[in-house]
């Protein structure tokens, strides 16, 4: 393999075993004489519970076990708080199953072990449970007011969190701007909704002692540390494997749900393997949520359009336990700027409890909030100074030779200072505007409404942090028997590649082909050594560990390939899985390398006798093994980043409104970004193009409709609308690649990148087709035909 | 944590059975099954058949879709006991024996059409089914968005899934 795999669009690895149908999903592992758990939720959004009656379903025929929480032992304490922050007062995170009082709709109240999950589900029917309901308020801004019913009656007026950052000197940009604009804006609640829901599976071997837990998570390392310190077990007698997973999206990284501890738990207690597997009811109602932010922002700007100032306020629903601390409102509020210079910030946020189910990140955390309340005030000051849209943004981007540009004083979610490394924000911009046929749109769209259609062009633009430490780490090793190399790593995937692109930096450096690298993750016995996948950080993180590891393996197999060709280390190239003189035809295969590179007792194979035909693969004097020297071609390396590396990009549309059936619909869609150099630009735009999918979703259809009662009203994928193929255009998306010069890769992460900008780029274009008709304002998403409605017939429509 | 104290119990269900006799993947099957057990719980759990997957238990993700008589149908909204006498097609048998992917598969491999692969069996039975279906194709992208309009998926953006139906009826030779 000569050519270069970094880079090119190689088919995935993976992909023959799932369109097989040969994927182990947590819910395909064969698990003989398994019990099935379900769980008994609450109904009330917020409740006393007197009693709990679980006799008749204990009597069930088929349960095995019912708990509540006094049948929990040790476990009923309340879940880690996983990131404190001391903007936070009295943080709560939630108990395994309710102890005394209930928060939300969905949380879980006692579980049942049974038969089967029919069973199981009957008799969870069957617990009585005396509630008292409590009064409840759902609205954000009513539940910061004294005497507000509270979420958690330790916590008055529900404020979770307040929190303030400043950059610059945000009073005296204020003082000495000559405009100001200032609007309100509104993202709602929102759900991941992974295609599958989360699953757990345990299995106990009392004889070994030895706990085995399958888990669609992603992180199933941290989970292994947690379960081995909830349960007292060494964590070498844990291991959790987090198998194919359905779509994650953010959704399946907590410590802990519920049923992450109290799965095993049963496994331990009844002898028997005990198998969670969540519907999409309770993924509704039981699994963690994001979105739901107001930003008030005002831009204080010269007559020019250049913004010299920031102010934003902004309310950030945390549901009703905060078990991830400001995480989310944290990002939101070191994005908030987007790519622009404005030099001077102030950003502060109260984090509010709400008797809902707890946000934790979801694909995008935050910045689809920020990027919307900055972009529609950008719309906004466009307007009122008369300038065009593009023209206000390019006057404000960073330019190429301001990186590193730092933001002193906002830090953001791992702690350290904003700095946006590097980027090529005006040439974005200038990209998307010409894919777009900006230049014409004038045309079209006047064109358009002769013929009484209404069209408009919606533009906004985004940064990402991306590839948050703290570390990961990589090991590589070449199979003495097959030739084939083996990396791992500590994350787990959820159909993002990683086994493909991980394969390619590997390849590059070991002259094998991407499908002789198998890549081993999601597994604590592969790899235990690592923290998650989360933040758009796998490529960033994992990447250039393994590509460190890769390194230092190539090295060992050049060294040994030259001893054994008993030539110059320079005089050595490594294709075709092998190690060559260099314009020869004299090679030594890679699996002799590394059969010769392990001093041999025994030639019990091809490669073995191979091996002897050569000179060593190691020259020294004394014992076979020198001092400090390890059998084997195989290394372990580690990848720490010094910050975080931030990706961009601009998004722009031609949407086009039905006045009269008040429906949008996507006439053109253009997204320009920039993750740095792209290892499989085909998967990259892959994850590009279903991050554009879901923030469709966000900007038009996926509302989670929670009623004043606290019940969720649409709890189902009849009522929560995930667009299908008939809702999504084509899309075309064009790359920009600027190195990062933070990581020997040059990379940036791209996990979230495509949803940022979607909610912001439909209301623009909205409110651009709708012109006509008066300044309509679209300031909150999703977008729906009744908030069309709603400002039509207030315009006088 | 303690040791367990013993094997739990292994008692039974109080489930009324009724006998159920079927094709599956072209192989005749008989058991005795749950009054209630739904078609993708028998496929998957009394027959190991995992790649059906399940995303929604109530008839709107796709992801549990087999050919039921050769028509794409959901199984999580067939009862088992309802299959009886019908003849079941699942992702199992799409591929040759010696794991030689279909066309369709294959399409779905080069066009880059799955990600998490979860939604994918569904696809790939829905898409296969309508192939397999005699009259004309409507290969237009508004037809392959239709047809692909009984199928969710989360991950891909549904973009590379319709040029990968493009690219099947390519390889398939279908117009
Ligand atoms: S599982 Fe059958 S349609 Fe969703
Ligand atoms: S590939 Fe993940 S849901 Fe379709």
């Amino acid at each position: 393999m000569s050519t270069r795999m970094f880079g090119a669009r190689i088919e995935r690895n993976i992909d023959p075993k799932l369109l097989r149908g040969e994927g182990a999903f947590v819910d395909d592992i064969p698990l003989s004489d398994a019990l099935h758990v379900a769980f008994l939720r609450s109904p009330h959004a917020r409740a006393r519970i007197n009693a709990i009656d679980t006799a008749a379903a204990k009597a069930h025929p088929g349960v095995v076990a019912v708990y509540t929480c006094d049948d929990i032992g040790a476990l009923d304490v309340e879940m880690p708080l996983l990131i404190p922050h001391p903007s936070m007062t009295n943080p709560q995170t939630q108990r395994p199953l309710a102890r005394g009082d209930v928060h939300y709709v969905g949380q879980t109240v006692a579980m049942v072990v049974a038969v089967d999950r029919y069973t199981a589900e009957d008799a969870a029917a069957m617990i009585e449970v005396d509630y008292a309901p409590l009064a409840v308020e759902m609205d954000m801004i009513r539940a910061l007011q004294d005497g507000a019913p509270r979420v958690h009656a330790s916590i008055p007026n529900n404020l979770a969190a307040h929190f303030v950052q400043s950059s610059g000197d945000p009073d005296g940009a204020f003082a000495a701007a000559e405009h100001v604009t200032r609007i309100t804006v509104q993202v709602d609640r929102s759900t991941a909704a992974p295609m599958e829901c989360r699953a757990v599976a345990a299995r106990w071997e009392a004889v070994t002692g030895e706990l085995t837990v399958w888990d669609g998570t992603q992180a199933p390392i941290s989970v292994r540390g947690g379960l081995a310190s909830v349960f007292g077990i060494d964590e070498d007698k844990v291991r959790v494997i987090a198998p194919d997973v359905g779509g994650g999206f953010g959704q399946k990284v907590l410590l802990f749900y519920p049923d992450e501890l109290l799965v095993p738990m049963a496994a331990m207690q009844l002898g028997r393997p005990v198998k969670y597997i969540e519907d999409r009811r309770e993924n509704f109602i039981g699994s963690s949520q994001e979105r739901t932010q107001i930003h008030t922002i005002e831009l204080a700007a010269l007559k020019s359009g250049e913004v010299i100032g920031l102010r934003d306020f902004f309310l950030h629903d945390t549901g009703a336990f905060i078990p991830y601390g400001i995480a989310v409102a944290q990002v939101a509020s070191t994005s908030i700027a987007g790519p622009y210079r404005i030099p001077n910030i102030l950003v502060e946020f109260k984090a509010v409890y709400t008797p809902t189910v707890q946000v934790t990140p979801y694909r995008g955390c935050g910045r689809p909030q920020a990027c919307f309340a900055i972009e529609r005030a950008m719309d906004q000051l466009a307007q009122e100074l008369g300038l065009d849209r593009f023209e206000i943004r390019r006057r404000n981007l960073i330019a190429d030779n301001q990186f590193p540009y730092a933001r002193e004083g906002l830090l953001f979610a791992d702690g350290l200072k904003v700095t946006l490394d590097s980027g090529q924000y005006g040439k974005a911009l200038a990209m998307a505007a010409a894919e777009l046929g900006a230049e014409s749109f004038a045309a079209a769209q006047a064109k358009a409404l002769s013929e009484g259609r209404y069209l408009g062009l919606g533009l906004a633009c985004y940064v990402e942090g991306t590839g948050l430490g703290p570390y990961e780490g990589g090991h590589v090793k070449i199979h003495p028997i097959t030739g084939k190399v083996y990396v791992n790593t500590g994350l787990s995937t959820q159909g993002q590649g990683h086994d493909t692109v991980f394969a390619q930096i590997v390849a590059d450096q070991l002259g094998v082909s991407p499908q002789d690298v198998i890549v081993v993750e999601g597994d604590t016995k592969a790899f235990d050594w690592g923290v998650a996948t989360f933040a758009s950080r796998a490529a960033v993180v994992s990447g250039n560990a393994i590509h460190k590891t890769a390194v230092t393996v190539r090295k060992k197999v050049l060294q040994a390939a030259a001893n054994m060709l008993d030539v110059d280390i320079d005089s050595i190239e490594l294709r075709d899985s092998a190690a060559w003189v260099k314009g020869s035809n004299r090679f030594v295969p890679l699996a002799a390398i590394a059969t010769a590179s392990n001093p041999l007792r025994y030639a019990f194979n091809k490669a073995a006798q191979a091996a002897t035909q050569f000179a060593p693969a190691s020259k020294h004097d004394g014992p076979p093994l020198a001092e400090g020297e390890a059998p084997g071609l195989e290394a372990t390396d580690y990848y720490s980043p010094s910050q975080s590396t931030w990706a961009y990009g601009v998004h722009a549309a031609v949407v086009e409104v039905d006045p009269g059936l008040c429906t949008v619909k996507i006439r053109k869609y253009v997204c320009i970004h920039d993750c740095g150099n792209m290892i499989n630009p085909m998967l990259v735009e892959g994850q590009v193009m279903g991050g554009i999918a879901q923030g469709i979703g966000g900007a038009l259809y996926e509302h989670l409709d929670y009623q004043a009662d606290g019940n969720l009203a649409n709890a189902s994928l009849m009522d929560f609308l995930v667009p299908y193929a008939t809702e999504i255009p084509d899309v075309s998306i064009l790359h920009l690649e600027t190195p990062s010069p933070l990581n020997p890769l040059g990379v940036k992460g791209v996990g979230e990148a495509g949803c940022i900008a979607v909610g912001a780029v439909v209301a623009s274009g909205v409110e651009d087709a709708l012109r006509p008709f008066g300044a309509l304002k679209f300031h909150q998403v999703p977008l729906s035909p009744t908030m069309i409605a709603d400002a039509l017939e207030r315009a006088g429509h | 944590m303690t040791r367990p104290m013993k094997q739990a119990g292994s008692a039974r269900s109080g489930d009324a059975q009724v006998d159920v006799e079927l094709t599956v993947n072209g192989e005749a099957i008989r058991r005795s099954v749950s009054v209630r057990m739904l078609l993708s719980d028998f496929l998957r759990h009394e027959l190991g058949l995992t790649g059906t997957h399940v995303g929604c238990e109530h008839g709107v993700c796709g992801c549990c879709t087999v050919l039921i008589d050769g028509k794409p149908g959901r199984s999580c909204l067939t009862l088992a006991v309802q299959a009886n006498g019908y003849s079941i097609r699942t992702i199992e048998s799409v591929a040759a024996a010696d794991g030689t992917l279909h066309p369709v598969q294959q399409a779905f491999k080069e066009c880059h059409g799955l990600q998490c692969g979860y939604c994918t069996p569904g696809m790939v039975m829905n898409v296969l089914g309508r192939f397999e279906e005699e009259g004309p194709l409507d290969l237009s992208d508004d037809g392959i968005r239709e047809l692909l309009s009984g199928n969710l998926c989360r991950c891909t953006g549904y973009l590379n899934i319709v040029a990968a139906v493009r690219r099947a009826a390519e390889l398939l030779g279908r117009s």
